[in-house]
C-alpha cells in the first residue's frame, strides 16, 4: 500500500497550470498502473478538518468520547492511499517516487499488506 | 463420468494449440479469445444437449468460426480469413491426449505461456488461462485482485509474446532445458500460491493447488522421461498430503513436527513417494526430486520423533551443492540442529547474515529463534521471534510467532521442548 501524506490545502496555493499538471500526472499514473495490471485499488480522503476522532472515556464504564478534528496535530496528514500488486518492493517504491505530491513537500510511505498466506514454520 | 467442466478444461489447451499452430503465435491473443468463447458456448450447450462425440472437433470448429468472424469484422487479413474459411475442422479426429500432434501442441503452448519475455506473475496468469482453461474472473479471485486488473495482465502478456516475435514451435534444443525449468517453476508458483493460502475463508485460492497438480500431472504424462517433472509432481502430492493437518482452530499454523499425522493423506503420500523413488533410479537428481525425497522422508515417519534427520540432512547437503540458495541453507540448519544439536545449526545460520537475499527475512529470524530456544537461551530467542514477527507479511505466521513469544515469557526463562533435543548418537 502506498500512503500519501501531504499538507491539507496545498493544492489551493498552486497556480492553475501546476494544479492541472498535478491532476494530469495522477490520472496518467493511474492509467499506467491499470494498463500494467498492477492497480488494485485506492481512495482519496476528505480534508482532515472533517475528521471525527473516537477514544475511550476517562471514566470507566462511560461510552467512548467523540471529538471533532484529527487525532494527531500535524502539518501533514494522510490524504489517501493506493494499493498496487507489484513483483518487487523496488517497483512499488518507484511508483511512489513518481507521485506528484512528493514534489510539493508531501511524503509517500510504501508498506506491505499483511496476507492470509503462511507456510508451516 | 467426467463433468462437462473437466472435459472442457482438458480439451482447452489442445484446441488452443491446434489453432495457434494453424495461425501462428502472432495470432495467439485472438486464438485464445476465440477458444474462451468456444468454451463458454460449450458450457452453455453441452449440459443441455450432452457432450458431442467429437468434442474436440466441435470446439475447434466453433473457435475457428469465432476467429473468422472476428477477422472478417476487422476487415483485415483476407488471406488468413480465406485459409480459415476453407478449413474443415469438423472432420477432426476424436480427442485423444496421446496423439503426438496434440501432445506437442500442449507442450508448445506451455512453453509459450512461460516465455522469458514475461514476468513470473504474467506467466502464471497466462498459463492458468490458456492451459488451465480458467476464466479471468476465477484467476482474479484466486490472486485477490480485481478482474479488470487480471484481464489487463493477461492481455499484456499476450501482446508481449507477440512483440517478442515468439513462434508456435518447440524451443530450440539449446534453450529447451532452461525453458522447461521456467515451466516447472511457474507450476510450482501456482501450487505454492494455493498451498500457502490459509484453509480459512479463501477456498478459491486453495483450488490452485488442485489446478497445479492437474497441470503437472499432464506435463509428467507428456514428458515421462523428465525426472524433474516427476519430482515436481511428487513434491506437490507429498506437500498437499499435509493440508488437513497444517492448520488448527481459526487457521492457526501447525508446525510440521507438531502435526497430527493421522490426518495426512496416505494415498497422496504413497503416490508421491513411489514417483520420486522411481525417478531417482533413472534420472540425475534435480532440486524438485530432492525436495520431494525430503518430503517423503518426513512422510514415512509415523511420529515426528521417528524422523530420519540424518537422511534429511544428507539430502539438503546434496541440494545445497546442486542449487545453493539461502532458503536451502536455512532448512539444512534445521536438519543439522536435529542431528548435532542447536548450536551446530546456529553456527551454520551465522553464515547467512551477510546474504542480503535473506538477512532481513523473517524466516531466518524465526529459525534462529527456534534454535536459540532449544539451546536454552530464551532471552535471545524472544528477541529473534520478535524480529521475525515484525518482518513477516503473513497473519497466520505472525500469530504463530506471537504465540511462541508468549509461551517463552510465561515460562520465564525455562528452556522448553527439552524432549525435542537430540543428543548425537555416537
Amino acid at each position: 500500500m502506498l500512503l500519501i501524506f501531504n499538507r491539507p490545502g496545498f493544492v489551493e496555493e498552486l497556480s492553475e497550470d501546476e494544479r492541472t499538471a498535478l491532476f494530469g500526472e495522477v490520472d496518467e499514473l493511474m492509467k499506467e498502473l491499470a494498463d500494467s495490471g498492477e492497480w488494485v485499488g485506492g481512495e482519496a480522503l476528505v480534508d482532515p478538518s472533517e475528521t471525527r476522532t473516537v477514544r475511550a472515556a476517562d471514566t470507566a464504564g462511560a461510552p467512548p468520547v467523540v471529538t471533532d478534528g484529527p487525532y494527531l496535530e500535524a502539518k501533514e496528514h494522510l490524504a489517501g492511499y493506493l494499493t498496487v500488486d507489484c513483483d518487487t518492493r523496488d517497483r512499488a517504491v518507484e511508483i511512489a517516487s513518481r507521485w506528484p505530491d512528493v514534489r510539493f513537500g508531501g511524503r509517500m510511505e510504501v508498506r506491505a499488506i499483511m496476507g492470509e498466506s503462511g507456510t508451516e514454520m | 463420468m467426467r463433468t462437462v467442466e473437466e472435459v472442457l478444461r482438458a480439451l482447452a489447451p489442445q484446441v488452443l494449440g491446434a489453432l495457434v499452430r494453424r495461425h501462428g503465435a502472432g495470432a495467439f491473443g485472438a486464438c485464445e479469445d476465440a477458444v474462451q468463447e468456444a468454451l463458454l458456448a460449450a458450457a452453455v450447450q453441452w449440459p443441455r444437449e450432452g457432450v458431442p462425440e467429437q468434442a474436440r472437433g466441435w470446439l475447434l470448429t466453433v473457435a475457428s468460426r469465432r476467429l473468422t468472424d472476428r477477422w472478417r469484422s476487422e476487415r483485415a487479413r483476407r488471406d488468413r480469413e480465406a485459409a480459415v474459411a476453407h478449413e474443415a475442422p469438423a472432420h477432426d479426429a476424436p480427442a485423444d491426449a496421446d496423439r503426438p500432434a496434440d501432445r506437442d501442441d500442449a507442450l508448445t503452448l506451455l512453453f509459450l505461456c512461460c516465455h522469458p519475455a514475461l514476468t513470473a506473475s504474467s506467466q502464471v496468469a497466462l498459463t492458468l488461462r490458456a492451459v488451465g482453461g480458467l476464466t479471468t474472473a476465477q484467476i482474479a479471485r484466486a490472486f485477490l485482485v480485481p478482474e479488470a486488473t487480471m484481464a489487463q495482465r493477461i492481455s499484456r502478456a499476450k501482446q508481449k509474446i507477440k512483440a517478442a516475435g515468439a513462434r508456435f514451435a518447440p524451443p530450440p534444443p539449446d534453450e529447451r532445458d532452461a525453458r522447461l525449468r521456467a515451466v516447472l517453476h511457474v507450476l510450482y508458483l501456482i501450487f505454492n500460491e494455493g498451498y500457502t493460502a490459509s484453509s480459512g475463508p479463501d477456498l478459491h485460492r486453495t483450488d490452485l493447488t488442485a489446478e497445479a497438480i492437474r497441470l503437472t500431472r499432464d506435463l509428467h504424462r507428456l514428458l515421462p522421461g523428465d525426472g524433474e517433472a516427476a519430482g515436481l509432481l511428487a513434491l506437490m502430492l507429498l506437500t498437499d498430503a499435509r493440508r488437513a493437518a497444517r492448520s488448527g482452530p481459526g487457521g492457526a499454523l501447525v508446525p510440521l513436527t507438531e502435526q497430527d499425522r493421522t490426518r495426512w493423506d496416505r494415498a497422496a503420500i504413497a503416490e508421491g513417494t513411489a514417483l520420486v523413488t522411481d525417478a531417482l533410479t533413472w534420472s540425475a537428481p534435480g532440486p524438485y526430486q530432492l525436495q520431494a525425497a525430503i518430503a517423503a522422508v518426513h512422510a514415512e515417519a509415523e511420529h515426528a520423533d521417528d524422523t530420519d534427520w540424518r537422511q534429511i540432512l544428507a539430502l539438503y547437503r546434496v541440494l545445497a551443492h546442486l542449487a545453493p540458495n539461502p532458503m536451502v541453507t536455512l532448512n539444512e540448519a534445521v536438519a543439522l540442529a536435529m542431528v548435532d544439536g542447536p548450536r551446530a545449526g546456529l553456527d551454520l545460520l551465522a553464515g547467512l547474515d551477510g546474504d542480503e537475499r535473506v538477512a532481513g527475512h523473517h524466516r531466518l529470524a524465526a529459525v534462529r529463534a527456534h534454535l536459540l530456544e532449544r539451546a536454552g537461551d530464551p532471552a535471545a530467542a524472544r528477541a529473534e521471534y520478535r524480529r521475525a514477527a515484525r518482518a513477516t507479511t503473513s497473519l497466520p505466521e505472525q500469530r504463530y510467532l506471537q504465540a511462541r513469544i508468549a509461551g517463552l515469557a510465561r515460562n520465564d526463562g525455562l528452556a522448553r521442548n527439552d524432549e525435542e533435543r537430540r543428543e548425537p548418537t555416537p
